[in-house]
């Protein structure tokens, strides 16, 4: 592993080392390109693999079999002759596929003839009353400091929400000798029947049996509460009690830690930026790129693998990563294409992975009540805007999630809104009811983290720039 | 069928915004035709400044007429715009930029302007603590400050529409003629007709006046511009360099803003501009070797709004010289926003008395194409 990327071009740079980018990093240096994986973490796996090379956790079991088809994964990219840097961030990539990264505090830019973003999924936005509270936080941050620290809650815990990962997360937690106090589980009555007809295909996939037995695992262990239609978190200053209405029901518990999840949507941040078309899916809830058969984006050169293509999960992911790899070598040097498993035999393979998941994202379609707040309900963390705030924007003409930043300053703090923009949008094409197609979602730009002026001040200079003295 | 109104205004920018709202105020009734939303190109994301300084001599009773405006911008429109006047500096960074701003005071003076005022190595200092020590001086212009340029736009669209401006955003102006003393327009599925046009579509207005038989040497540009994490608050005036490509702008909030008109590449077809991160560094550079307080400030975003930049670096604003009715109103170089108030009271005075007091002669498209009415 280098430290700055050794050449100023490279064949392939593939963003993100998850199921996805190992997979086409492997497939692309195999294939005799030369090739650069670019990762923001300390070592390989992206999310559902994370730290498979250096966990504390030895006992296979307890992460589970899948957790560590990774690190056969990590075996065939280190076989190949990939560059591969981890603790790079990009935070740019534009249409002439220029792409700025930072590697421990310092920046470069390389430049590439195809790019494979495979940047993963983020969790969704889950904003309810009280979110913002200390001891409110992500399944998804729980899951990363059991994975990486082998760390348990030990307080009163509750998790709250639903989908695959929550089951998942659950039962980690429990098998690492951690405390859950109750699950309340936000699932949708109705989508039981909504998803009726998409469970055969379901029963035939590998999530079945692994899903069910791990929900029988953990319900053996912990309070289950189903069909919970209401849900807030309360404290001055920190959690104390966690409300929920079940049933009809209203019940008040006190927790230390409340951990929330409902599910995952594709990361299109860079992807965004880096002006590629996006469309609203309507089973998903979120924005997906529009991609051809082989991942091929709008922008030309750019392909995109793995959940950032929409969610599919991780097994749907390696495959996704082997084609848009397939894709590249074809362009790129079509004879080595000969020796990759053929187009077909993938799209074959592709299918199989994501049987199922129509199931799966109906059955675990977040209700409309957890994802579009109301009232005093924080949207905008880092401005601090309610929901209330936005309708009032609304009524007076904000059309918009960029049109509201001249009212409200949403999406203008630090995390640029990348974690309140699905909010935004259903809740302003809710208030004026439109489609979120319609509404739109906030122009995202680099740089897509955040970076020092001391960093940005040090990078390279073209001569011109340096002379230059005419100000306009 | 064709909806006859008073006037057709192209283009929600500011200067599109403003006239629009100006000609409600004297009375007429307009429509204005957006092909985007108000204030979504330079007008929504220029840097904000309100700035007299430093201004191209033929636009200057233009600024003026416009400071004005700008300082009872919230009775105009009901709405503070976020306007701040903490003055605008012009720092030379040697003797050698202080002897061109001493003659530039001065030919100033000799014109009758007085806004512009030299200033010393003390006064700089007061002005600008933060300054490195090395500057010997500069120019201050102390009625200057800064807005938001989102804030502004929208609010004069806002305050246009409440006074009965018709006001259609998402549709281009299209199949633009003039037939039968009227000015035919087509917005999406509507046509309007008036016997005034007025030409404030930015970027896309060279074509339209091209179109119509008058081009002008116009070309699109996109200057970047970058804002920072919240640092403690250390400056109030906005800084502009004389010798460097710099500008500097510390909001209420702590963010840094970070300007000077360094370019990206426009791609005007599809609303998008590539930003140019080398050319970028330079101004990090330039913020780190003046203000050591911003090292440590975070790069939260970079953007560039297009927009159209003459060649010759002043607007075309005024009557055309060809055809009856028509008015342009655009190419203001990178330098618009602060006059848009003021261009919108101009124009809407040329439109409805067919004259005004503030001296605009010299920016008229007349320049380029000697008047044929």
């Amino acid at each position: 592993m280098s430290v700055a990327p050794k050449r100023e071009d490279y064949d392939v740079v593939v963003i993100g080392a998850g199921p996805a980018g190992l997979a086409a990093a492997a497939t692309s240096a195999e294939a005799g390109l030369s090739t650069l994986l670019l990762d923001e973490n300390i070592g390989p796996g992206g999310q559902v693999f994370r730290a498979i090379s250096s966990t504390p956790v030895t006992n296979r079991n307890q992460l589970g079999a899948d957790y560590w088809i990774g690190a056969d994964l990590v075996q065939s990219l280190r076989a190949s002759s990939a560059e591969v840097i981890h603790r790079a961030t990009v935070w740019s990539l534009d249409r002439n596929l220029d792409i700025a990264v930072s590697i421990c505090g310092a920046s470069a830019f390389v430049r590439a003839k195809r790019v494979i973003l495979a940047t993963g999924a983020l969790e969704r936005p889950f904003p309810i009353p009280g979110w913002t509270l200390p001891g409110v936080m992500t399944a998804g941050a729980a899951q990363t400091m059991l994975k990486s620290s082998a760390l348990v809650p030990d307080g009163r815990t509750v998790i709250a929400g639903q989908g695959p990962l929550l089951w998942l997360l659950a039962a980690q937690i429990l098998r690492l000798g951690g405390r859950i106090d109750r699950i309340l589980d936000t699932t949708t009555r109705g989508n039981y029947f909504a998803a009726l007809p998409h469970a055969f295909a379901f029963l035939s996939s590998p999530y079945f049996a692994k899903g069910l037995s791990m929900m029988r695992e953990v319900k053996a262990k912990v309070q289950v509460v189903s069909g919970v239609t209401e849900l807030a978190a309360f404290g001055d200053g920190q959690l104390a009690n966690v409300s929920y209405v079940a049933g009809g029901k209203r019940e008040t518990i006190p927790a230390d830690l409340l951990l929330l999840h409902q599910g995952v949507v594709p990361n299109v941040n860079l992807a965004m930026a880096a002006g590629i078309e996006h469309r609203w899916d309507d089973l998903q809830l979120c924005w997906s790129p529009v991609l051809d058969g082989s991942g091929n984006s709008s922008v030309a050169g750019i392909a995109i693998a793995g959940d950032g293509a929409g969610i599919g999960g991780a097994n749907a992911a390696i495959v996704r990563g082997r084609i848009a790899a397939r894709a590249a070598v074809e362009a790129l040097a079509p004879a080595a294409a000969a020796k990759l498993a053929p187009m077909a035999t993938l799209r074959a393979d592709l299918a199989k992975a994501e049987r199922g998941r129509v199931f799966l994202d109906t059955l675990f379609r977040p209700a409309p009540q957890f994802r579009i707040p109301s009232g005093d309900t924080v949207v905008c963390r880092c401005e601090e805007v309610t929901a209330k705030d936005v309708l009032d924007s609304v009524a007076i003409g904000a059309t918009g999630p960029n049109q509201l930043k001249a009212y409200r300053r949403t999406g203008m703090g630090p995390c640029q809104g990348r974690l309140c923009g699905l909010t935004v949008t259903e809740l302003m094409a809710q208030a004026r009811g439109k489609t979120p197609q319609e509404i739109g979602y906030y122009r995202l730009r680099a740089p897509v983290k955040p970076i020092t002026l001391a960093e940005l001040a040090a990078v390279p200079k073209s001569e011109d720039d340096v002379k230059a003295v005419v100000r306009g | 069928m064709t909806k006859n109104v008073d006037a057709i205004v192209i283009g929600g920018g500011i200067h599109g915004c403003s006239t629009t709202l100006h000609l409600c105020l004297a009375g007429v009734k307009p429509v204005l035709i957006e092909k985007d939303y108000a204030g979504r190109h330079a007008s929504g994301v220029n840097a904000g400044g309100v700035r007299q300084l430093a201004r191209h001599i033929p636009e200057i009773p233009l600024s003026i007429r416009s400071m004005g405006i700008w300082e009872k911008i919230n009775d105009l429109l009901d709405d503070d715009c976020s306007f701040e006047s903490h003055g605008q500096v012009l720092v030379a960074e040697n003797e050698d930029e202080l002897a061109v701003c001493r003659a530039r005071v001065a030919e100033l003076n000799g014109l009758g302007f007085t806004h512009e005022e030299l200033i010393d190595a003390a006064e700089l200092r007061r002005l600008v603590p933060a300054v490195a020590e090395t500057c010997p001086g500069g120019v201050v212009s102390r009625r200057d400050g800064a807005a938001n340029p989102a804030q502004t736009t929208t609010a004069f669209r806002r305050k246009a529409q409440q006074l009965g401006a018709t006001v259609r955003e998402g549709v281009a102006a299209s199949n633009i003629r003039h037939r039968d003393g009227l000015w035919h327009v087509e917005a999406g599925s509507e046509s309007f007709a008036a016997p005034v046009l007025v030409n404030a579509a930015g970027a896309w207005a060279g074509k339209i006046a091209a179109d119509l038989g008058e081009p002008v040497p116009v070309e699109t540009v996109a200057p970047m511009l970058m804002i920072t994490s919240r640092v403690p608050h250390f400056i109030d005036p906005v800084v502009i360099l004389r010798g460097r490509k710099l500008s500097f702008k510390q909001f209420k909030n702590g963010t840094v803003l970070i300007g000077g008109g360094h370019l990206a590449t426009p791609y005007q077809d599809r609303n998008e501009t590539v930003l140019d991160w080398k050319s970028l560094a330079t101004s990090a550079q330039t913020v780190f070797e003046l203000f050591p307080v911003m090292r440590s400030a975070a790069i939260v975003r970079a953007w560039a709004g297009i927009e159209a930049k003459m060649k010759d670096d002043i607007p075309v604003f005024g009557p055309s010289s060809r055809h009856k009715g028509l008015y342009h109103q655009f190419g203001f170089s990178l330098h618009g926003f602060q006059l848009g108030p003021g261009a919108g009271a101009v124009m809407a005075e040329l439109i409805v008395n067919g004259g005004t007091q503030t001296r605009v002669s010299d920016l008229g498209i007349d320049r380029f194409h000697p008047s044929r009415l």
